[in-house]
């Protein structure tokens, strides 16, 4: 069975329809990469897989371990294994990121129906992972993300991912607004979270990401579909002829 | 649906019927007859055998209450008073006079129970936790006077407070054994005359605190009042006083719940504060009376006047208040920093849900050279509900270096509720400096998104929110106050959201 599984699914926002028959079969291990123009409905599909609101599912479904994923609330999902990188991160005043990372990871043990971490367990492990990520510790005593540069707003989302140990990651654009030097310690924090029980789906523009984090299959999607799969030579196959040719493939 | 429609739904039903507060306490009450005259003020000041100065303070207010209107200027709206149909004293019956827990009626002992109010010879709120590498937190004394409706039934702590020569005590007993402190202090800091509620409280005042710090002392321990409203009818005119002599410092909490009731409840009390040169108060409320049901029926109406007098150089004042209660509140507690180098403070956290409407802010009047003021005011609005923050901040003449800082923010949930900023600003002297800061802002979709997509429920992300907005003033209630408001503001805000 394959970890994630979608099969035609259809997505309206306001009376639009932006996903239009999407299949897409993940399966534990695997690091997916999903190319393809803006406006082709990528970012519409990582919201729909977390569940996010404002969105119309008119035909289809996503089972995730076989289980019908579109019937759980966002946070259900989120307990389950599903865990978003967003594209543009939220500031939260007030609340400090190192209270955030606890309020998380202890609400989703208490709907797995763990024990919550204690107080040294826990800045044990964010401290760990906070190092290995270049995240120094006064960032943790800020505002979730507020006063954040890009780079170091991208680096939370990993830092978040690589907490809560989600069985499916799936990363918006990642890349966007990241220098070189960002870019490959973003890439090194989600490459160390490569495991055999983790499938991740890296949501991308650029070739450029994927050199770093080397996936085993790339989609092309375009206009609400996805139009080609292949390893990951399609993604030089991409970057050397451009979207045109998917687009009219359909 | 999306998020923030859905909330609005919520809202829509939210059912403030379910107010965790609201059962009766069963005891014979001895109260006057309905409707106010000079013969009602007359039986108020025999119940509580008063000297005569009192009595005539009382009926001078009286008459001067009479010839006064209700101020109309708030953004609050609601049906007229009718004063002669309400009761102006209530009193449980005393068997005798106690002077012990053992002997108070059991029934009061059980409704602060239920209350979760510890009366108890170490009374350490509930819910405080060690801090990392830190042994059991020092366990804090609170000094608990508690006013059940109008009759103060124990003080305790009294002999430690005695040693050091702080007295605290029931303002009709202070009235008693005090006169010359009371007659000195009363009305000082608000007149009789200065407006229709207080007025009405200088005549029918029923009971309250009296807190005396003599020079140079700091009071052992944080000072606690908790009021409760309990008899059908009643209106509650509380009363405290509190002056701290020259170089003390007193810190005192005061906490507020009420039963549950259809009829709207009157309550006008009158707070004073009084710091002599270099003496430092501070008063802190936590406010959460019943709101009124899911129709907006019902709830408390609360007229407060509550004004602090920096009467002494270098002295202090810092109000902070979390009011999450009321069916409407009408409450500018001030500060009138007469001393040079004097300081006051007023931080304030002011949640509406259901049909709450709330008017409350502050005043800093600057009448001595380089004073200063701090105003942080967190206005948070949901389901039906107006929330207005309404200040003045003003220099004299002679208030040269005066200085002030004021940041208001408004945070809204949904769309059926209101936020309003009323700032007035006067300098009357060229070296003073005003700032004002003023924001609004939604809790939108994407943050609330954010927050359940990292596996926390909507209630759990919204209050995370919250309590992210009110933080720097939460920060400024004494630890044991500060969790019990974390708590009434996740508490305030359930049916807010799913």
């Amino acid at each position: 069975m394959a970890l994630l599984e979608i099969r035609h699914l259809h997505v309206g926002v306001e009376d639009r329809e932006v996903l239009r028959g999407l299949d897409l079969n993940v399966n534990a291990g695997e690091v997916h990469a999903i190319m393809g123009p803006n406006g082709s409905g990528k970012s519409t599909l990582s919201h729909v897989i977390a569940g996010k609101p404002g969105y119309e599912i008119t035909r289809g479904q996503i089972l995730f371990r076989g289980e019908n994923l579109l019937r759980m609330e966002p946070n259900e999902r989120a307990a389950k294994g599903v865990f978003l990188a967003f594209q543009y991160p939220v500031e939260i005043p007030g609340v400090t990121t190192m209270n955030f990372l606890r309020a998380a990871l202890n609400a989703q043990r208490k709907a797995r129906g763990q024990q919550e971490f204690s107080t040294p367990e826990f800045l044990k492990r964010v401290r760990q992972v906070a190092g290995s990520l270049n995240i120094p510790q006064d960032m943790l005593k800020r505002g979730v993300n507020v006063g954040f540069s890009g780079g170091e707003k991208k680096r939370n989302e990993i830092l978040q991912m690589a907490l809560v140990e989600p069985s499916l990651c799936i990363l918006d654009e990642i890349d966007s607004g990241l220098d070189i030097d960002a870019l490959r310690i973003v890439a090194s924090g989600i490459n160390a979270l490569r495991a055999p029980e983790r499938a991740m789906i890296i949501i991308t523009h650029y070739r450029r990401l994927l050199d770093h984090i080397v996936p085993d299959v790339v989609h092309v999607m375009s206009k609400g579909r996805i139009m080609k799969s292949g390893g990951k030579e399609l993604a030089l196959e991409l970057e050397a002829s451009g979207y045109a040719q998917f687009e009219h493939a359909a | 649906m999306v998020a923030v429609q859905e909330t609005v739904e919520r809202v829509k039903r939210i059912d403030v019927d379910q107010y965790r507060y609201g059962f009766e306490t069963l005891i014979d009450s001895e109260k006057a007859p309905k409707g106010l005259s000079e013969e009602i003020v007359k039986f108020i000041s025999q119940k509580k055998n008063e000297p005569a100065w009192m009595l005539q303070w009382r009926l001078e207010a009286y008459r001067r209450w009479l010839t006064m209107t209700e101020p109309t200027w708030a953004r609050v709206d609601y049906p007229k008073i009718d004063f002669q149909d309400l009761y102006y004293y209530a009193a449980p019956k005393p068997k005798k006079t106690v002077t012990s827990l053992d002997e108070i009626n059991p029934e009061i002992l059980k409704t602060y129970e239920k209350l979760g109010i510890p009366l108890r010879e170490v009374a350490m709120l509930e819910g405080v936790e060690p801090k990392p590498g830190e042994e059991d937190p020092a366990r804090r004394k609170i000094a608990v006077d508690a006013v059940f409706d109008s009759v103060s039934v124990a003080t305790t702590f009294k002999a430690e407070l005695k040693k050091a020569g702080v007295i605290f005590m029931p303002i009709s007993e202070a009235i008693r054994e005090h006169p010359e402190l009371v007659q000195k202090y009363l009305g000082s800091v608000v007149p009789t005359s200065d407006n229709f509620y207080a007025t009405l409280n200088s005549a029918v005042f029923s009971d309250g605190s009296f807190v005396y710090v003599p020079p140079g002392v700091r009071c052992p321990m944080e000072l606690s009042t908790y009021f409760r409203i309990n008899e059908r009818n009643t209106g509650q005119f509380e009363r405290t006083l509190i002056i701290a002599d020259k170089g003390s410092y007193v810190s005192y909490l005061e906490g507020c719940t009420a039963p549950q009731r259809d009829e709207n409840q009157l309550h006008a009390a009158v707070v004073e504060l009084v710091a002599h040169d270099d003496a430092e108060i501070k008063y802190s409320t936590v406010q959460n009376w019943y709101p009124g049901n899911s129709e907006g029926k019902g709830g408390i109406y609360n007229f407060v006047t509550k004004r602090g007098d920096c009467r002494g150089n270098r002295s202090k004042i810092s109000w902070t208040q979390v009011e999450t209660g009321s069916a409407i509140t009408w409450k500018y507690p001030s500060c009138i920093l007469r001393g040079d180098n004097s300081s006051g403070e007023f931080y304030s956290i002011a949640i509406s849900n259901g049909f709450q409407q709330v008017d409350s802010g502050t005043k800093m009047i600057h009448l001595g050279k380089n004073t200063s003021s701090r105003i942080i005011s967190k206005g948070i609005a949901a389901g039906k509900s107006q929330n207005t923050y309404r200040g003045l901040v003003t220099a004299h003449r002679k208030a040269t270096g005066a200085r002030n800082f004021t940041a208001c923010d408004s945070l809204l949930i949904g769309d059926k509720c209101g936020a309003h900023t009323v700032p007035y600003i006067e300098a009357k002297n060229s070296s003073a400096t005003f700032e004002h800061e003023a924001t609004t802002s939604k809790i939108s979709e994407d943050v609330l998104f954010y927050c359940i997509q990292r596996g926390l429920s909507q209630e759990e992300a919204v209050g995370l929110v919250v309590n992210g907005f009110v933080k720097q003033v939460l920060q400024k209630l004494p630890m044991e106050f500060a969790v019990e408001a974390q708590k009434l503001i996740s508490i305030s805000l359930d049916g807010s959201v799913g």
